[in-house]
């Protein structure tokens, strides 16, 4: 299988971690993923004005690269950028007028949008087409006794009409871990915000939310979080140091995207897992599971 | 704190600039509160979601102008997906934003950033928040 694959900026640099491990997990699973030529920034958040075009245009032009690549699919893994372009691409279907407007902003392009690229998270694609138990089969080191939450964060989730599974309680991912022979935690905050880009300006906000969030899996028996989405697990592993200044009985928790467990049960080689690029480091726990 | 009413800031063009930009029809809410029951950043909020609805119907510009609410939202829209009447109130609250943002009322002064606080965070941290905070 081929697919045609957006990476988005934060997964060249800061989450190379989510990216190798992505790519090397499709490899195992025989999936081709081919970048896109010339992408450019989605943006990261979609704009919510009704008047705000011209926001719009970054995420369609990535989505004329996408029929430039002779084909009408295209792959996301950051939440931000998945939710940015779905978003984007079904605003323009709902609304031929302000196709027409992008379009004609974008002249210099030689291929117009039409509204017919569909917008895939990975996750979609190993559930949907991939589908869990082909993955289980090819599962060499099973994730045993790792008791991993799974956190969705708010962007593969809402809204409603374009998440990729229930909007108050998904499971992909927790079905995921399972298929990896993980034990898999459910917990009442995997869809509660992290706060965000308030990173930048409030970093003590998102500490609280982070304390929050994972003492709520640790409550459940969480030993380790799973995620999808580069600014939640910044906000997640990066700011626990702020956190534990703010609450001194804070227990740290290591934090890895989901793609770098399956690329560690799938067999995947320890430099393509980048277990360097975290704050809170994952190998104690791996290597007391007997799994590095 | 004393609020005072009146058919003039109710028929104020703020209203209906709210209204435009968010796409949403304000005089639908019923003040359930489930949006403010559910929103992780109440605690940070001078005036809660539902209040933000209701200022807005009411015409209160410069309370709403003023809060710091409309700064703290992240737009997670749980707000959203809850409303029993349908309402988008991140919309709302973004097109507050939007109002000062486009007189140019930068909220994120980038240039006051240290260079340690820039580097600590990711690309996609700094470009969602200028997309935010900054016209
Ligand atoms: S949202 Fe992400 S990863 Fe997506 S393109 Fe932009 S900052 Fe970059
Ligand atoms: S949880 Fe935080 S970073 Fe993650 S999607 Fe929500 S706002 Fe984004
Ligand atoms: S949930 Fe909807 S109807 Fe209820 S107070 Fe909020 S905006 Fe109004
Ligand atoms: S979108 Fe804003 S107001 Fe609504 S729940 Fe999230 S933070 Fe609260």
């Amino acid at each position: 299988m081929k697919i045609s694959y957006y990476p988005g900026c934060t997964l060249k640099n800061n989450a190379k971690n989510f990216e190798d491990s992505a790519l090397c997990s499709l490899k195992r699973l025989e999936v081709e993923a081919e970048e896109l030529e010339r992408w450019n920034c989605c943006g990261t958040v979609f704009s919510l004005a009704t008047d705000d075009l011209i926001h719009h245009l970054a995420p369609i032009r990535n989505l004329i690269r996408v029929k430039e690549a002779n084909t009408n699919k295209v792959m996301t893994l950051c939440a931000m950028c998945f939710n940015t372009l779905k978003r984007a691409n079904e605003r323009v279907r709902s609304d031929p007028e302000s196709l027409d407007k992008i379009n004609e902003f974008m002249y210099r392009e030689e291929v117009k949008y039409e509204g017919d690229v569909q917008v895939l998270h990975l996750l979609e694609l190993l559930r949907d087409e991939i589908k869990f138990e082909n993955i289980a089969k090819k599962v060499v080191k099973p994730l045993k006794k790792l008791k991993i939450a799974s956190y969705y964060g708010c962007l593969l989730v809402r809204p409603k009409e374009i998440g990729l599974d229930d909007v108050e309680n998904p499971t992909v991912l927790e079905n995921l871990m399972t298929a990896l022979g993980a034990e898999a935690i459910d917990f009442p905050y995997k869809t509660e915000c992290c706060a965000s880009y308030q990173t930048v300006d409030k970093p003590e906000n998102v500490a609280d939310r982070t304390y929050q969030i994972l003492t709520s899996a640790q409550a459940q028996g969480a030993e380790l979080v799973s995620l999808s989405c580069p600014l939640c697990a910044f906000n997640l592993d990066y700011r626990q140091k702020e956190t534990v200044q703010k609450y001194p009985e804070f227990k740290n928790m290591p934090i890895l995207y989901f793609t770098q467990l399956m690329a560690l049960a799938l067999g995947c080689p320890e430099k393509d897992l980048r277990l360097d690029l975290h704050y809170i480091d994952p190998k104690p726990i791996l290597r007391e599971k007997g799994l590095l | 704190m004393r609020i005072n009413i009146s058919r003039k800031k109710i028929k104020d063009p703020f209203v209906t600039k709210v209204e435009e930009l968010s796409g949403q029809n304000l005089l639908a809410c019923y003040q359930c509160g489930k949006c403010s029951a559910g929103c992780p950043a109440v605690s940070e909020m001078d005036i809660l979601p539902n209040q933000i609805i209701r200022y807005a119907q009411l015409g209160l510009k410069d309370e709403l102008m003023r809060s710091k609410s409309i700064w703290i939202c992240a737009s997670c829209f749980t707000c959203n997906a809850r409303c029993p009447k349908g309402i988008n109130i991140a919309e709302v609250i973004e097109a507050i934003r939007q109002i000062l943002l486009r007189k140019r009322e930068d909220h994120l002064k980038v240039e006051k950033l240290s260079d340690a606080q820039k580097a600590d965070v990711p690309p996609i941290a700094i470009i969602s928040s200028m997309r935010k905070f900054t016209s």
